[in-house]
């Protein structure tokens, strides 16, 4: 059976994943949830259809040092931005903002212009995913 | 391996593993010792391993569906259309998000969601306009819809009844599975079960009013693509079965009756014998089920029809043109596992809405295979192959095995609500992936054989007209201003007080909430005020 290493740069790191919207896909986040606590960090689901508020007001209560959002329904735009300005309004952007869904390469650089730290895509391999997160927090 | 002269990466040859992903042993070479004659029989004869029907596909083809619909009403009516003129037999309509969670288009959670992934059908004029020019009693509808599914059945008896359509000529499927929502596709509204409730409701009145209708399509693709074996999403499938036939039952349901219009829907992944193996086990599983468990002697009611999809998760983004390859072989899988109906999914559905061109190619593959290979001339032609009919019993001997397990946790609905599947399920899902990062799960072009260098991008995008949130809110502020309120809310002080009946039916109420231009959010809304809202377990 193939497993996951543990990242040392992980160790004691909050990540909270997050569903905003309606999209009910919730594999891909469980999964990332899963590999990145089996990476050594302490990770957070928020379930889901969450809304952004909801999402940033956990992010603020939990301290956490980066927020993962999945969407596969295709409203990653208007969603993340949203995101990002509840967590900007509740003065929290240091938290950094990650995004993985099916979301198409055109759109990559207006959700890093947003201050999304890093995108994922399922074809994506997960030590590739562990390893871009702990480096982006370390 | 010689990939010299292609320019693909140097990677060691995949081995073929003796094991599929069910965890089945798949043996080098199998001999008549391994077949067990009592397990296969004829034919249209139970336990019906080999079809439903004697005549397999020269009584009847499958039905050739194709999933569709975004956007606004106008365009989707625009697209059915275009699709029946290429051919397609059936119509199959997607649902954006706010329709499929009980969401009007005005509210919060809906605004970014309008339109996207299906269409916005809030309230009966929009259902009209879909179906506008089209003929409901010659045409079958297919609507993958299930937390709202009673309330959109509803609104399309109430299209043909302004059509002057006898609702007993309406032929088609509400998908209506709650179960696997919870677990696997997340379009939950109300707690299991008032859920299990409202689908009994739903399926013992079409029983009685559009009998040529199915109420309900009991799904496993979804928990497939959220990881599950082939096995596990016939086991988790079968156990829901099961769970909504006790619930029929308890709520008065003749089972000789309803059980023939329950029907299933599966994904086909490229492992083909893994995947004939499966619809032939589910088959004879079901038939047997229904004759021992609950004593059903007509043959329609034990019969095991079922819809499928190909491609799916089984389609990749890298060298996607490998993917009309795929389908082809899925839908091949499909055909000699004996489907009803078969959706193919196009070569760009992993990443993008169809364009017109990948979408008639979806057509155009199964019907080569219909009219061209001949494969489908005679009923389950594999039948008595060594191998196959032992992969069929050993494949029965796995999906039994999974769902002794949910009996053993306590059944299906507690399973749910304390998240024991939807935790298995991740887990197996992590598993894939890890499996598919390491090559141990080959995906050809994606982690074995690629290309040096891809630029992965496709060479047609479909867009999304962005006016369409705008227009479907101006639509449905016009439906709010001009339908009469009184009558409006006294439908939905009916559906409140049959909701709290238990000998009730909702069914009619939701009919006539439809008729006085109600729109899904208000009933929803009504509904949930007296049933609450599924709370979601999450136990990572």
């Amino acid at each position: 059976m193939n497993t996951l290493q543990a990242n040392a740069s992980l160790a004691g790191k909050r990540i909270l994943i997050g569903k905003p919207g309606l999209d009910g896909h919730d594999i891909g986040a469980k999964i990332i949830a899963l590999a990145l606590r089996n990476a050594g960090a302490e990770v957070i689901y928020t379930g889901l259809r969450r809304s952004p508020l909801q999402i940033a007001q956990v992010a603020v209560d939990e301290g956490v040092d980066a927020v993962g959002l999945s969407i596969l329904s295709g409203s990653h735009k208007e969603l993340v931005g949203d995101v990002v300005a509840q967590l900007r309004q509740l003065r929290a952007d240091d938290i950094k903002v990650f995004v993985g869904g099916t979301i198409p390469a055109e759109d990559q650089p207006h959700l890093r212009q947003l201050g999304v730290a890093a995108v994922f895509t399922s074809d994506m391999p997960l030590e590739d995913v562990v390893n871009i997160l702990a480096k982006s927090l370390a | 391996m010689s990939s010299t002269d292609n320019p693909t990466t140097a990677s060691t040859e995949p081995r073929l593993k003796p094991v599929n992903r069910s965890g089945i042993e798949v043996p080098t070479s199998v001999d008549a010792s391994a077949v067990n004659p009592d397990n296969i029989g004829a034919p249209g004869e139970y336990p019906f391993t080999r079809g439903i029907f004697p005549d397999g596909y020269q009584g009847r083809l499958w039905t050739i569906r194709q999933y569709s619909g975004f956007g606004t009403a106008e365009e989707s009516n625009e697209r059915y259309k275009f699709l029946l003129a290429k051919g397609q037999t059936g119509l199959s309509v997607a649902l954006d998000l706010p329709t499929q969670c009980g969401f009007d288009p005005t509210h919060s959670m809906a605004r970014p969601e309008i339109g996207k992934v299906g269409v916005s059908l809030s309230n009966l004029s929009e259902a009209e306009i879909l179906f506008q020019g089209l003929d409901l009693s010659k045409i079958s509808t297919s609507f993958t819809i299930n937390g709202t599914a009673a309330i959109i059945y509803a609104m399309y008896l109430a299209v043909a009844d302004k059509q002057n359509v006898p609702r007993s000529k309406l032929t088609g499927t509400i998908q209506n599975d709650i179960l696997k929502e919870y677990v696997a596709r997340g379009t939950w509204i109300f707690p299991v079960r008032p859920s299990m409730r409202l689908i009994a409701d739903s399926i013992l009145y079409s029983n009685d009013v559009s009998p040529r209708f199915n109420p309900i399509s009991i799904a496993g693709a979804h928990v497939r693509d959220a990881g599950a074996t082939a096995a596990e999403e016939m086991a988790y499938t079968l156990a829901n079965g099961l769970a909504y036939v006790d619930e029929l039952r308890a709520r008065g349901g003749d089972v000789e009756k309803f059980a023939k219009r329950l029907s299933f829907f599966f994904y086909v992944h490229m492992d083909f014998f893994e995947e004939i193996a499966k619809f032939r086990a589910g088959r004879r599983m079901w038939a047997r089920l229904m004759k021992e468990r609950y004593g059903v002697q007509d043959p329609k009611a034990q019969h095991f029809r079922f819809g499928v999809v190909c491609g799916g998760s089984s389609l990749v983004a890298p060298q996607p043109y490998n993917n009309v390859a795929r389908v082809a072989v899925e839908t091949m899988a499909a055909v000699f596992g004996g489907a009803q109906s078969i959706f193919t999914c196009a070569f760009d559905e992993a990443f993008q809405i169809p364009t017109e061109f990948s979408a008639e190619l979806a057509v155009r593959t199964q019907q080569m295979i219909a009219y061209e290979s001949g494969i489908a001339r005679t009923v389950d032609p594999l039948g008595g192959s060594y191998f196959l009919e032992q992969h069929t019993d050993r494949m029965e001997e796995q999906i039994t095995k999974v769902m002794a397990e949910i009996d053993a946790y306590g059944g299906v609905i507690p399973a749910i609500e304390d998240g024991w599947i939807q935790l298995r399920l991740a887990e197996r899902g992590l598993e894939r992936k890890l499996d598919t990062d390491s090559g141990d799960n080959v995906i050809v072009g994606q982690n074995h054989f690629k290309k040096l260098n891809e630029e992965i991008k496709v060479g047609e995008v479909f867009k999304l007209d962005p006016t369409v949130a705008q227009r479907a809110l101006e639509k449905f502020q016009r439906v709010l201003d001009t339908r009469q309120q009184a009558a409006v809310d006294a439908s939905l002080s009916k559906l409140a007080a049959a909701a709290v009946k238990d000998r009730e039916n909702v069914m009619p109420y939701l009919v006539e909430c439809c008729h006085a231009y109600a729109t899904v959010g208000e009933m929803v809304a009504c509904l949930k005020k007296e049933w609450g809202e599924f709370k979601e377990p999450v136990n990572l």
